[in-house]
């Protein structure tokens, strides 16, 4: 049984569906969820949200949804499909969120693997996912959507409007009072409480069982080290099968008692977030990254004055913005100059950002560049690393205020234990661990060790101050020919924060040097190109451009320049690279879901381009097929120079 | 799918149009009937907008006559045709540039506006409340062309084809009974295309709107238009389903360009 520190607070609320029924007792009018629609947030009260947990749940029920059962949720963030969740929850069932924007055929092996008999879906689009899908799941029983648009003749019997369910449910409870009640009543905090799949960057995806426990300890402890209150809101636009989301959006929330907000669709989520101001918001770097990388290419577009207080005001907090947030003693002229930028610089572009009311930010996913990171934090919005993965709900470091360190990713959180393997890979383990991997014992076995320490996988190290600095995927870190060490995500996400460049991915172990393919960032390099007159056509001849391979190749010098000062991976600098022709993505499994790189499926993908880098050729011709979104598939091609990039002795440390 | 489509409501006999010595129209006669899909097609010039600006009462016959939900008509302006429900779509953007999408799109439902210029201009009486009633129609057609995250944006900095959608939500936002759409796919990648296809059959099929549409693109027509007419140098060479269209020698000769 886990062991948990704050069971005796928890007073009996030990499961999702109790905290929620809890609030809604204690904090019946305040606001549980919002959604935009129509142009308008339309707003759910707790006692709202437990009403329609209950209808919801009773109509499942109704329709045959039996405790251990599994409920697929597919779609994007909305308050139903939250509320599906909880439902899914009181009946003792297992809610299982899936990539919404995943083809049918990916959605198949979850599905089969579950063995669902129940999905709820968002819309008409996700219906016809079903519908494709239906031959293949035998399992699967019955449909139930959100969004009734374009759903008039569909007119099968397994297909449910969500509001009928509701009626349903309201009818079923009425006849049958104390029904939900007994079932709430049964469920126990060691009960799976959702199932979340890996992303399956290798092999299959695998079912992750967490447990009402593990859950709740996970968000108890991020609350209780960042202090958030239920008068808190959060924007809730990232993947609900993301296991980020339903810590923050699902778990925090309840066990926290803030609001989530919907944004109306995924592309305002920018104009939701100004909107809200939300107190707590989470996002992959990447979001941040082209944040940043867009008020950049605004402010190019600014009058001469402005530019000019812009950066003077951006050096000021640069040298003490950080340290102001962090409390630390900075001299009284520079805090005034902080305080006169604040008015005019900071202010304004957290309001800009919509990040005014921001408590803490968070960030966890990949690394994030520590320039980055700096940058956000010196203009005083608190963000933070954190770690963990979907076996650890997401738990396992925090970054505590006042401690921050823009290279690691904090101590360990409450609860959690870490432990360094011989190997360097980082084993944890607390009361957050996944329960097992569905049907998946050998899995489960291979994951954790003898004593209970879940292997993660990536390696890393403890500070002389007990904070852990994550180097890379244990696997992927591999050696050079000559024997040093070579962290291809190390060097990868340096490269990563130039705004020009967009990905990049490193190839040299047990090669006698680096190369790499590098994708640009169309937005910036676009707006770059227009600047200097350069005309293109498109993203390939973009990325073809001379003048586009010169200032790559600028920034790969000035990573190699910066690497020499690093003993561990000066070997590691880049050669030769080239720039691909276009963009990796997940829609041709370049990329996971969560958008990062398969690296061997890029190397074997591209092994003609790897064999030029290598071979000293100068150009090389390739062929690739594409899919577009709507299924086709296509072919580009182009003919690769590869660039030669300057490398820098390494300087030896004196003895 | 199913779908009723109703009684003929819009009746064209014998229409002939000239502009001096040119003959636009000559003598052509078809019926749009209510809830369907009707293309108009043909090679360039060869009258398809002029025959939608005489439906639209932009331009006035000589000859023949035009029976709307079967009453004849008699000559005609534009507003009128906006009075009687009859929405449309231009060939080229006719946009405010400057405006925003919600701007735009609120324009739409000025012919339903019953507040006069005073209590507009003012902000009282019948103003306040009515164009919170448009504004939530208007909002009703963002979300129906999945358009919210440009609410706010001057039409002048959108893509064409995102502009294409909005002079559609536009004339939607009137509540046509008829829609008039004057090449809406024009200079559209494919994506936009079928977005656009979607929308016009999402329109149709949710609203029952009646749709009259000139398309160049042959596969779009065939595949969304229930029935077709023909135009070839100012008059009718074919019509019916498109099946029957496809295979008439009239239409492949005029298409594969055989000399006149």
């Amino acid at each position: 049984m886990p062991t948990q520190a704050n069971y005796a607070s928890l007073d009996g609320l030990h499961t999702f569906p109790r905290l929620l029924f809890h609030h809604a007792t204690i904090r019946p009018n305040a606001p549980a969820m919002r959604e935009k629609y129509l142009g308008i947030w339309q707003t759910w009260t707790w006692s709202d949200v437990a009403e329609r947990v209950r209808a919801l749940a009773c109509g499942l029920s109704s329709l045959g949804f039996k405790r251990g059962d599994n409920l697929a949720i597919i779609g994007d963030n909305r308050p139903h499909l939250y509320m599906m969740m909880a439902a899914a929850q009181c009946l003792g069932g297992v809610p299982v969120p899936l990539y919404q924007d995943a083809v049918a055929a990916e959605m198949l092996f979850v599905l089969q693997d579950a063995g669902i008999r129940f999905a709820v879906v968002e819309d008409q689009e996700q219906v016809d996912k079903m519908l494709e899908v239906l031959p293949q799941v035998p399992t699967l029983e019955h449909v139930i959507y959100d969004d009734p648009r374009g759903m008039r003749h569909y007119n099968q019997p397994f297909l449910h409007d969500i509001h009928e369910l509701m009626e349903m449910g309201r009818i079923h409870d009425r006849n049958h009072a104390d029904f939900l009640n007994a079932e709430i009543e049964r469920g126990h905090f060691d009960d799976t409480s959702v199932m979340l799949y890996t992303s399956g960057t290798t092999g299959k995806p695998k079912g992750v069982c967490q447990t009402h426990a593990a859950f709740i300890a996970a968000a108890q402890g991020g609350v209780q080290v960042d202090r958030l209150g239920a008068d808190g809101d959060i924007l809730s636009y990232l993947p609900m099968a993301w296991v980020g989301d339903h810590l923050f959006s699902y778990a925090q929330a309840m066990v926290a008692g803030f609001t989530i907000n919907c944004p109306e669709s995924g592309e305002t989520v920018m104009t939701d977030l100004r909107e809200i101001g939300p107190t707590c918001y989470f996002a992959p770097p990447r979001v941040f990254e082209s944040l940043l990388t867009s008020v950049m290419i605004r402010m190019e577009d600014a009058g001469k004055f402005k530019q000019k207080m812009f950066h003077h005001f951006m050096d000021v907090a640069k040298r003490c913005g950080a340290d102001i947030l962090d409390g630390k003693s900075v001299a009284f002229s520079e805090r005034l100059q902080y305080w006169l930028g604040n008015l005019m610089v900071y202010g304004p572009l957290r309001n800009v950002l919509g990040m005014s009311r921001i408590r803490v930010a968070y960030t966890a996913g990949a690394a994030i560049g520590p320039d980055l990171f700096k940058f956000y934090r010196s203009i005083g919005i608190n963000l933070k690393q954190f770690y963990g993965q979907t076996e650890t709900c997401a738990y396992v470091c925090l970054q505590p205020d006042g401690a921050i360190k823009f290279d690691s990713v904090g101590p360990p959180a409450p609860g959690v234990e870490i432990k360094i393997a011989d190997n360097g890979e980082v084993l944890v383990k607390g009361p957050m661990l996944l329960k097992e991997y569905y049907k998946r014992p050998d899995a489960t076995a291979e994951a954790i060790d003898a004593d209970g320490y879940f292997m993660t996988g990536d390696a890393g190290f403890l500070d002389e101050d007990g904070h852990l600095k994550i180097i890379d995927r244990a696997k992927d870190v591999g050696k050079l020919s000559n024997g040093a060490m070579f962290a291809p995500n190390y060097i990868e996400n340096k490269l990563k924060f130039f705004q020009h460049i967009k990905e990049v991915v490193c190839f040299g172990h047990d090669r006698d040097m680096v190369c790499a393919f590098v994708n640009i960032d169309v937005g910036a390099v676009g707006n770059w190109a227009e600047r200097r007159g350069i005309a293109y056509s498109g993203y390939a001849d973009l990325a073809g451009k001379p003048e586009v391979l010169e200032l790559i190749r600028e920034c790969v010098e000035q990573i190699n320049a910066n690497l020499i000062h690093d003993s561990m991976v000066a070997d590691s600098q880049i050669h030769r690279f080239l720039v691909l022709h276009k963009e990796l993505d997940p829609d041709d499994d370049e990329l996971t879901r969560t958008r990062k790189v398969r690296r061997n499926f890029v190397a074997e993908k591209y092994k003609v381009l790897i064999d030029a880098l290598y071979a000293g050729k100068a150009n090389q011709f390739i062929e690739t097929e594409v899919k577009f979104e709507d299924g086709r598939r296509g072919k580009v091609s182009a003919d690769l120079k590869i660039i030669d990039a300057k490398t820098f002795p390494i300087v030896k440390k004196a003895a | 799918m199913s779908k009723k489509i109703g009684d003929v409501i819009l009746d064209l006999q014998n229409i002939s149009l000239r502009f001096g010595g040119v003959k636009a129209l000559t003598d052509i006669s078809f019926n749009v009937r209510q809830h369907e899909i009707r293309a108009i097609i043909g090679p360039n010039g060869a009258g398809k907008s002029s025959m939608l600006n005489v439906i639209n009462g932009v331009y006035h016959p000589q000859e023949g006559q035009i029976f709307w939900h079967g009453q004849e008509r008699k000559r005609m302006e534009p507003h009128m045709a906006a009075q009687q429900n009859i929405a449309r779509t231009f060939q080229n953007i006719a946009l405010f540039k400057g405006m925003t999408v919600l701007d735009n799109i609120m324009t739409g439902r000025i012919t339903k506006m019953k507040a006069n210029f005073i209590e507009h201009a003012l902000w009282f009486g019948r103003a306040k409340n009515e164009e919170l009633e448009h504004r939530k129609k208007v909002e009703e057609v963002i979300d129906f062309l999945e358009i919210q995250h440009i609410r706010k944006t001057p039409v002048g900095r959108l893509p064409y084809g995102l502009q294409k959608r909005v002079e559609l939500g536009r004339a939607l936002a009137a509540e046509p009974s008829m829609l008039l759409l004057d090449e809406p796919m024009a200079g559209m990648n494919v994506e936009e295309k079928q977005d656009m296809c979607r929308f016009i059959l999402d329109v149709n099929d949710q609203f029952g709107t009646t749709i009259v549409l000139i398309e160049h693109d042959m596969g779009v027509v065939m595949d969304i238009s229930d029935r077709v007419v023909v135009l070839d140098y100012g008059k009718k060479i074919g019509d019916g389903v498109p099946d029957e269209v496809k295979n008439n020698e009239d239409v492949i000769r005029a298409y594969l360009g055989a000399g006149h």
